[in-house]
């Protein structure tokens, strides 16, 4: 009873001052919109009109028939036609076209020919991202009119990107930024909250109240749940509104979800504030901590395409369980039930930093 | 363990490293008393405090406080301790009557009761103007009327206030000690360290520290009666001069300026004190008289910590 009300107590305590904080006040709400906007209109990994340049040594009705398909797809923007491969591979260094299409003499002869490749694609391959592009372009099915018949072409192989079939960039980024920005907020409040209160001499008239090391870490990380979810409901309508990001699945499961991963970080930001001795140091353990958390959590880069390393250390990140839940949830219309074993992973991982953090808390000096 | 002691302290010990922050010291702090404990920075006296009050472990030694035990079950004893710490601990970014709850709610004080009793101490700690005043914002004297309040909020037993004064003026200061008083004569055992000498004068019992050791332990009429030495008070047009002239007499331990006045300390071994400082300055061409006198809280700190150091070399 009086545990309760003590733990009331400092849960009040908290509310009060954070209202009283304008600048992490101003994080709560800025932060997220700030971390959208970047994200949705900055980044792009939607590849269209690639500058490409072509020599066309056939000059065959085949080929300008080819030749139009190509631009048909938009992918690629033909701003010249060169006469040599020379020009071509010219052009390419200077950087004036990514793509270089090179047409033979015998196209016509080659397309029946399923051994002999038909059109050499000469691609830029400093940018990881057109390298990609490029590549499915080669599977782009040769579907003339006057499609030679008979010829296996094994390697058109068609590509239909499901659930997003537009292929636009935020879809894919929102999900996975409600759990970068979660991890950067939820972590940094947490982190600095103990050690701001030993930096301000607070905690030596805590810990010589009666109050318990779980009620003080307790009170100190209920309101930042609430703050947490209000920020998800920020970026999930700020998603919706600017880029029409869909939330196919349940919300009350992306809630559950996203309650469970708030703990999580919580937890972390709470371990580290009982580890370090000032507010500097604990922003700097949080950056420590967020850099993986954007680059190893399949949010920047696929996850199955890292090294076995980076795969490991990616899985004992929350956030890379947490990008799992949001894409399946939002995207793929997954039921929570599922994804169980992502959940499972962040209910574990809260309770083990939680336990952490009150093992290092002790209400000591020394 | 004697009833009428608050306090008990059987050879408590402190080391951070090689640093001996306090070394065996034993302590007995009467019930219902103003115990004080007068030494220099870095004496002892915060290490101390917070090992009575749980936030230390102690190295060596053990102390009974309030019947408890220490080191032990801190836990049972914090409702019945109230502590102010050296730094101001409030919260800054919250008012003061907001901090006056969050520690009534803290303790558990009885809910139906809790805002009579910040009432009641708003009026008695004169803090009903800066009722609704955020903490961070206010005086030192003000903080630290905010503190004691927060501190007595919960009517603990007893009352360990590390340094309240340092940041004060002197008219807030001989207010707070109106309150000290006020507070030990309803019973509640007041132990506070200081560094200043007409603090450690009103106090009913003191223990001098110094370097970790308690050199001086008694009343402050004990203290002074029993230093050791003469004190012989010089007064004359140069003073400088009488102190160069004075400095180098083997027998003299020490020689402290106070204004136009010297106080010169002298052994107790020695039969004719007033005689011996007449001759070295005449030997020097000073003309000044020369007279013994009582000694005060500051003569018994000199001879005291000048003892030590001995010790110590």
């Amino acid at each position: 009873m009086n545990s309760l009300s003590r733990l009331f107590a400092i849960i009040k305590k908290e509310v009060r001052q954070l209202s009283r904080d304008r600048l992490t006040f101003g994080m709560v709400v800025g932060l997220p919109i700030m971390q959208i906007l970047l994200f949705g209109y900055a980044i792009n990994t939607d590849v269209r009109n690639l500058r490409t340049a072509i020599a066309d040594q056939s000059a065959t009705h085949l080929s300008r028939q080819f030749i139009a398909e190509l631009a048909e797809t938009q992918v690629v923007d033909i701003v010249s036609f060169v006469d040599t491969p020379n020009v071509l591979e010219a052009k390419l260094r200077k950087g004036d076209v990514s793509v270089g299409v090179l047409i033979p003499a015998d196209f016509d002869r080659r397309v029946t020919d399923s051994a002999r490749a038909a059109v050499q694609l000469l691609v830029d391959g400093s940018d990881p991202t057109i390298l990609a592009v490029a590549n499915q372009l080669s599977a782009m099915p040769l579907g003339f009119d006057t499609m030679v018949a008979g010829k296996p072409n094994a390697a058109n192989i068609e590509v239909r990107p499901y659930y997003n079939p537009e292929r636009r960039t935020p879809v894919n980024i929102v999900p996975g930024l409600m759990g970068v920005i979660l991890t950067m907020t939820m972590m940094l409040f947490t982190a600095v909250a103990i050690v701001r209160e030993r930096e301000r001499g607070n905690l030596e008239l805590l810990i010589n109240t009666p109050v318990s090391s779980a009620e003080l870490m307790i009170g100190k990380v209920v309101p930042y749940i609430v703050i947490g979810l209000i920020q998800i409901a920020l970026i999930l309508l700020v998603g919706w509104l600017l880029f029409d990001v869909p939330v196919r699945g349940s919300i009350v499961d992306l809630y559950i979800a996203a309650a469970l991963f708030v703990a999580a970080n919580l937890a972390l930001g709470l371990f580290i504030s009982t580890a370090v001795s000032t507010q500097f140091q604990a922003m700097q353990m949080t950056v420590f901590f967020l850099l993986p958390s954007i680059l190893l959590s399949g949010f920047m880069f696929p996850f199955d395409g890292m090294p076995k390393l980076a795969q490991y250390i990616g899985e004992v990140l929350p956030n890379t369980h947490f990008i799992r839940l949001t894409r399946g949830i939002m995207l793929r219309e997954a039921s929570i039930t599922e994804l169980a074993s992502e959940l499972i992973f962040l209910a574990v991982f809260t309770t083990i930093a939680m336990i952490a953090a009150g093992l290092r808390f002790s209400k000591r000096l020394d | 363990m004697n009833a009428n002691l608050a306090i008990e302290a059987r050879g408590l010990s402190k080391y951070f490293g090689d640093l001996r922050a306090v070394s065996s010291l034993d302590l007995e702090v009467p019930r219902g008393k103003i115990y004080g404990f007068l030494g220099p920075n870095g004496s002892g006296k915060s290490t101390t405090i917070r090992m009575l009050c749980g936030l230390l472990t102690p190295t060596e030694g053990d102390a009974t406080v309030l019947g408890t035990v220490i080191p032990g079950n801190s836990k049972a004893l914090r409702p019945k301790i109230g502590y102010m710490t050296q730094k101001f601990s409030l919260f800054g970014d919250m008012s003061v009557f907001e901090n006056l709850q969050f520690i009534s709610e803290i303790y558990s004080y009885p809910a139906k009761d809790r805002s009579t009793r910040i009432g009641e101490l708003l009026l008695k700690y004169d803090l009903r103007d800066q009722r609704d005043q955020l903490a961070g914002t206010m005086s030192g004297g003000q903080k630290q009327r905010l503190a004691l309040a927060c501190a007595v909020l919960h009517h603990p037993e007893l009352l360990l206030l590390d340094e309240p004064t340092s940041a004060v003026d002197p008219q807030s200061r001989r207010d707070f000690w109106s309150n000290l008083f006020r507070l030990a004569e309803s019973g509640t055992t007041i132990m506070v360290s200081t560094h200043y000498m007409d603090e450690a004068e009103r106090c009913h019992r003191l223990a001098i520290l110094d370097r970790g050791v308690k050199v001086a332990d008694g009343t402050p009429q004990q203290l002074q009666a029993s230093t050791g030495m003469h004190i012989v008070e010089v007064v004359g047009e140069d003073p400088y001069a009488a102190q160069a002239a004075l400095i180098d007499v083997p027998e003299i331990v020490s020689v402290t300026q106070l204004g136009v006045r010297l106080r010169v300390l002298i052994p107790i071994s020695v039969s004719d004190p007033t005689s011996l400082v007449l001759q070295a300055l005449a030997q020097h061409r000073v003309s000044a008289a020369a007279e013994v006198t009582h000694a005060t809280l500051e003569d018994v700190f000199v001879a005291v910590t000048l003892k030590s150091a001995e010790r110590v070399t």
